[in-house]
């Protein structure tokens, strides 16, 4: 089976054209196990193109004068476990923190877990909640798709055949973020719930995102809007009655699924508690700075 | 007979110490090889075509397509067994290949024999099987219903075994009942099933390397398979990743060598994960009832219970589980009335047999809540409930057997009474990771119960109702170095450290040397039922002594003194009359001896109609103390620690049996929290490593062990086995832990039936409040 090694965007964009028959290659930690479990299964012809030379994709750039940190897609999980990651987007570490093992963070990456489209993406989750967008880049050119409009089923995306995401662009905002995911053990597991909140004082606004409880990862608009609106963000406060609805617009948002990893209703239930949990530990901690 | 005092022997690696195993360091740095990392000179690869169906009729098969490719060399269906048809442990009902019909998901349908493993699975996709598909049989009660046709023609009944005993009509004064429902584990070992098959030049016969358990079984099933005299297979033991019970069975051993032997030339097979759980038997789930009858004071007066285990496809040691659960379903308590019933079924699921616990597993969870639910209902704890009720030496099993193993459950209990609690440590600054749902999050300190819980085991060693059961050793002494051979399968568990440990203490000789472990001496049984150490120990201890009684008949005759005044103390020999002492290994000096021994555990005898008789040969006891940390909102559970008292008889190896309790109670923690193959329609939904579940550093606490040193009589040595024990009372324990943490969570009061435990367990059980 040929593999290429572009080392730089233009020769990976190069590589891409509508005729070819590729298949990137970044961390392999998704790529290689639906290999070696038959799910994926290459054509002779295929050339797999490994992207960990492009040394673009890995780089991470804070612009404080935009306001956004722009994330290579090959930046690897260990990568956003600490700073500047770690304290312009916490809540992206933490889902970084929550990834398989210490052998999975060191190879796999943010564009991998992305571009797998997986419902149950840690960083995927994250990612909506913090508003980001996506750079996809093919030799036409470039376009941005927001993180939330990019999986479109289990295992389905927007990328064109010859595109590739470039990078993914957060927006630094000042506030609170979390992440929270459910699992049947303690470690290295596949969420069965995941929630991720990012509360913004500077535009009081609340975005709450939704793992593993529908098709593709879900962003609780209604539920963001309520929990936005009805925060008292002078004093950092929402009364219980409040948060209760937002707990219960969370869950409605939800549309999981029966599996051999847990049950629908399980589901629903989790993701109300971890909402709830996830705000109040957010406005306890802006009370603190007030 | 044995040396009692061999804690004062002082020679280096003798009892009582832990040398470093042989084969640790290479495992440690990873060097060691697995039988999956067997080769040969020419070698091919071997690959499995397994059906796809639940229960269906083989129309056709056409394997012209796929034996015409390039690089296939030779494809094998039922029709190209040239012996046996069938293999199987205690009944032979398993095909080699499935020519009529399929029972499960995953049988084999044919074996394909290839230059590589890629031209291997593009074969199995061009061979061609037609399939009627029939009924499945799913529900294991279903199978009883006298009008579910049978799927095999052995019917769906494998066993039947009730246990009656005493007056059947006694009420207590307090009634407790419930379901209990244990789910499919996984031994999960981590060395896949391999073998290498390597035909001999002439073609007569095979020389096969496998992991297993048990080589002589093995050999006999494949000799007849094969229509090869046992005399023209050899089998030699591979390097084994873990057994647990998953390598009694037959897996690839058949079809290997029937694949070498029809390409003349070595083939390897090797299992990924997923073909993994389809290639071995798992632990039987279970649908319990248990009713249990006490005094007003909490003592027991009437176990009543009924057990369902589900087979799957064939029977395998179906009939032995279900023994081992009806006859320990009193657990260690005395209890002189009782009315237990037991069936093993076959369905069309995956075939169920052999896994550390065997059988008493499934009892012992059920009859350990049953137990919770008793003090609850007595007004009692649960280790006063525990100790009213506690069984010694000499009382009478349900079985009508008396106990003659020392039984410490006494000592068990208030040894787990003893144990200290680890400090709280769940305070705000506690990092989320050490809270219940660990690396993911999601737990405040306000949201954390603790719980503690307590289970306690009785549990058989080595085989029952009337095998004949044996191990063969042989001991060379020749140029000072004592040589061991044996047959008994090394599967982790460290029998090549203690045996060598016996021959220095025995022998009081420092060099010990192992042979290959292989069938060229006599059988050893299998490495499991916890009876390698006294079976295999006890033939490794009879074989030295044989060869010591030797030395001292020649240093009686040379010195002219008394034999009977000799004896070995560390590396030497005494003279008790005299005082005279001289190092062994001096003494041994041009001395050639040569002893092969069969040594036996007494006779078991099978039970009746009514489950009387003294089926068992002997008996281990052990409690646990779970201490858990849960977030009862979202059903998250951490387990904080593992405390055991476990009666071991004498600790040959203490690093060693550190080592089972540790390995063993991680695997009943697996168990309680999270193992669980998951079928749908007989299909695994969680086949490979992602979704079956097996605990991380993160899910295995601390082990606080006690061991409860009296020398057991009966035992060669003293010892007890300590393989399973670990695994079966730590699971009741964590999830009495979990009750304990939801109780004081919730009003009401629930009652937690299930294993493994799922988060939507605890949340509902919060909703639901038991009546009775
Ligand atoms: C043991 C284990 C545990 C895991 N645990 C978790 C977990 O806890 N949470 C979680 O979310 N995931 C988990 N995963 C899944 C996986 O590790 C992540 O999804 C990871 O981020 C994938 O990244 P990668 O670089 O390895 O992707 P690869 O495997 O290399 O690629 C995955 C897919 O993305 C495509 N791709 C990669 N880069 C790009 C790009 N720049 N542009 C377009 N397409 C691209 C590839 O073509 C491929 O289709 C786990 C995997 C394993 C094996």
């Amino acid at each position: 089976m040929p593999v290429a090694h572009p080392r730089s965007i233009g020769e990976l964009t190069e590589l891409l054209d509508e005729e070819s028959h590729t298949v990137l290659l970044a961390g392999g930690t998704d790529f290689m196990v639906g290999l070696n479990h038959g799910s994926t299964r290459l054509a002779p012809d295929d050339l797999i193109v490994d992207l960990r030379l492009v040394a673009e994709l890995s780089t991470v750039e804070v612009d404080y004068q935009q306001q956004v940190l722009r994330l290579g897609a090959g930046v690897r999980w260990d990568d956003l476990l600490t700073a500047p990651i770690a304290e312009i987007a916490p809540c992206l570490s933490q889902a970084a923190r929550t990834v398989g093992s210490h052998q999975i963070r060191t190879a796999g990456t943010i564009g991998g877990n992305l571009a797998t489209a997986s419902p149950a993406g840690d960083g995927v989750c994250a990612l909506v909640a913090l508003d980001a967008t996506l750079v996809l880049t093919s030799s036409r050119g470039q376009r941005t798709v927001a993180v939330s409009e990019f999986a479109i089923a289990p295992k389905k995306n927007v990328l064109e055949r010859d595109e590739f995401i470039e990078r993914v662009d957060i927006p630094i905002t000042e506030g609170w973020q979390g992440y929270s995911k459910i699992g049947t053990r303690n470690a290295m597991v596949i969420s069965v719930a995941g929630v991720a909140v990012v509360l913004s004082s500077e535009s009081n606004t609340c975005r709450i995102a939704l793992g593993s409880v529908g098709p593709t990862v879900i962003l609780s608009t209604e539920a963001s809007q309520f929990a936005g609106t009805t925060i008292n963000w002078e004093i950092a406060s929402i009364t219980s009655a409040d948060l209760e609805t937002v707990v219960e617009m969370t869950r409605a948002s939800a549309t999981p699924i029966d599996d051999h990893r847990s049950t629908a209703a399980y589901r629903k239930h989790a993701v109300g508690v971890l909402t709830k949990r996830l705000i109040e530990q957010g406005l306890t901690t802006l009370r603190k700075s007030l | 007979m044995s040396d009692l005092d061999i804690r004062e022997s002082v020679i280096n690696g003798g009892l009582g110490q832990s040398p470093v195993r042989p084969d640790g360091v290479a495992k440690a740095e990873g060097s060691y090889e697995f039988s999956s990392d067997l080769s040969a000179d020419n070698m091919l690869i071997g690959k499995t075509l397994r059906s796809p169906h639940q229960h269906a009729r083989i129309i056709r098969i056409d394997t012209s397509d796929a034996s015409a490719m390039t690089g296939v060399h030779r494809i094998i269906t039922a029709e190209d067994v040239p012996g046996k048809a069938t293999y199987g442990l205690i009944a032979s009902d398993q095909p080699v290949f499935a020519s009529d019909v399929v029972r499960y998901i995953g049988e084999p349908v044919a074996a394909v024999v290839a230059d590589d493993e890629e031209i291997c699975s593009r074969a199995l996709e061009a061979i061609v099987v037609e399939y009627e598909p029939l009924t499945p049989l799913i529900d294991a009660r279903l199978a009883l219903d006298t009008d579910t046709p049978p799927i095999h023609p052995d019917g769906n009944v494998i066993r039947e075994q009730n246990v009656i005993c005493g007056d059947t009509t006694v009420i207590g004064d307090i009634v407790v009942e419930d379901h209990y429902t244990i789910g499919m584990q996984d031994q999960a070992f981590l060395g896949l099933e391999s073998a290498l098959a390597i035909p001999d030049a002439d073609g007569a016969g095979v020389e096969c390397h496998v992991a297993t358990q048990w080589l002589h079984e093995d050999l006999g099933q494949v000799a007849a398979c094969l229509d090869l005299p046992e005399s023209s297979v050899r089998l030699v033991l591979g390097g084994v990743g873990g057994a647990f019970g998953g390598r009694e069975d037959i897996s690839l051993q058949v079809h290997v060598c029937l694949l070498a032997l029809a390409t003349g030339r070595p083939v390897k097979m090797h299992y990924s994960r997923s073909e993994s759980f389809l290639g071995h038997v798992h632990r039987h789930p279970a649908q319990i009832w248990m009713r249990h009858h006490a005094t007003k004071e909490g003592k027991l007066v009437k176990v009543e219970a009924e057990f369902v285990f589900d087979g799957g496809a064939y029977a395998s040691t179906s009939s032995a589980v279900l023994v081992n659960a009806v006859t320990h379903a009193q657990g260690p308590y005395r209890c002189e009335n009782a009315e237990v019933r037991g069936v093993a079924v076959r369905t069309n699921n995956l075939p169920c047999g052999a896994m550390r616990g065997f059988g008493v597993v499934q009892a012992c969870f059920a009859h350990e809540r049953q137990m919770d639910l008793l003090a609850h209902a007595c007004g009692l704890d649960p280790i006063e409930i525990r100790r009213r009720n506690a069984m010694s030496t000499g009382d009478k099993l349900i079985t009508g057997q008396v106990v003659e193993s020392v039984a410490p459950v006494l000592q068990i209990i208030e040894g787990l009474e003893r144990m200290p609690f680890p400090d709280d440590g769940n305070d705000v600054e506690t990092h989320p990771y050490h809270r219940p749902g660990g690396a993911g999050n999601t737990t405040r300190a306000s949201d954390v119960r603790r719980g503690v819980g307590y289970g306690v085991a009785i549990k058989n060693l080595m085989y029952s109702e009337a095998f004949d059961d044996y191990s063969t050793a042989r001991c060379t002494l020749r140029d000072g170095v004592v040589t061991l051979k044996f047959a008994t399968a090394e599967v982790g568990q460290g029998f090549i450290t203690i045996a060598p440990q016996i021959a220095r203490t025995t022998l009081g000789l420092e060099d010990v040397a192992l042979e290959s472990i292989d069938t060229g001496v006599g059988s050893a049984g299998s490495t499991s039922a916890s009876r390698q150490t006294w079976m295999s120990g006890g033939a490794v201890e009879a074989a030295c002594l044989k060869v010591r009684q030797l030395i001292f008949e020649h240093v009686a005759s040379s010195t002219g003194s008394d034999p009977f005044a000799l004896v070995i103390e560390g590396d030497s020999i005494v003279n008790t009359a005299t005082g005279e002492r001289q190092l062994m290994s001096e003494v041994v000096k041009g001395l050639e001896f040569d002893e092969e021994v069969e040594f036996r555990h007494r006779p078991t005898v099978p039970l009746d109609e009514n489950g009387q008789g003294a089926c068992h040969t002997a008996f281990a006891f052990v409690g646990h103390r779970a201490i858990v940390d849960v977030d009862v909102e979202l059903g998250l559970v951490r387990v904080v620690e593992v405390s055991t008292v476990q009666d071991v008889g004498r600790a040959l190896n203490p690093l060693s049996v550190t080592g089972q309790i540790e390995g063993g109670i991680a695997q009943g923690l697996g168990l309680a929290l999270m193992e669980e193959i998951v079928q749908q329609d007989g299909r695994i939904m969680n086949p490979s490593f992602t979704d079956y579940l097996i605990p991380t550093i993160a899910d295995m606490p601390p082990v606080v062990a006690e061991l409860i040193e009296i020398p057991d009589p009966q035992a060669p040595m003293g010892a007890k086995g300590v393989g399973e024990p670990p695994t079966i009372s730590s699971t009741p324990a964590i999830i009495a832990a979990i009750q304990d943490a939801v109780n004081q969570f919730g009003a009401g009061r629930s009652h937690l039936t299930r294993v493994p435990i799922r988060p939507s367990d605890i949340t509902e059980a919060l909703n639901s409040t038991r009546r009775d």
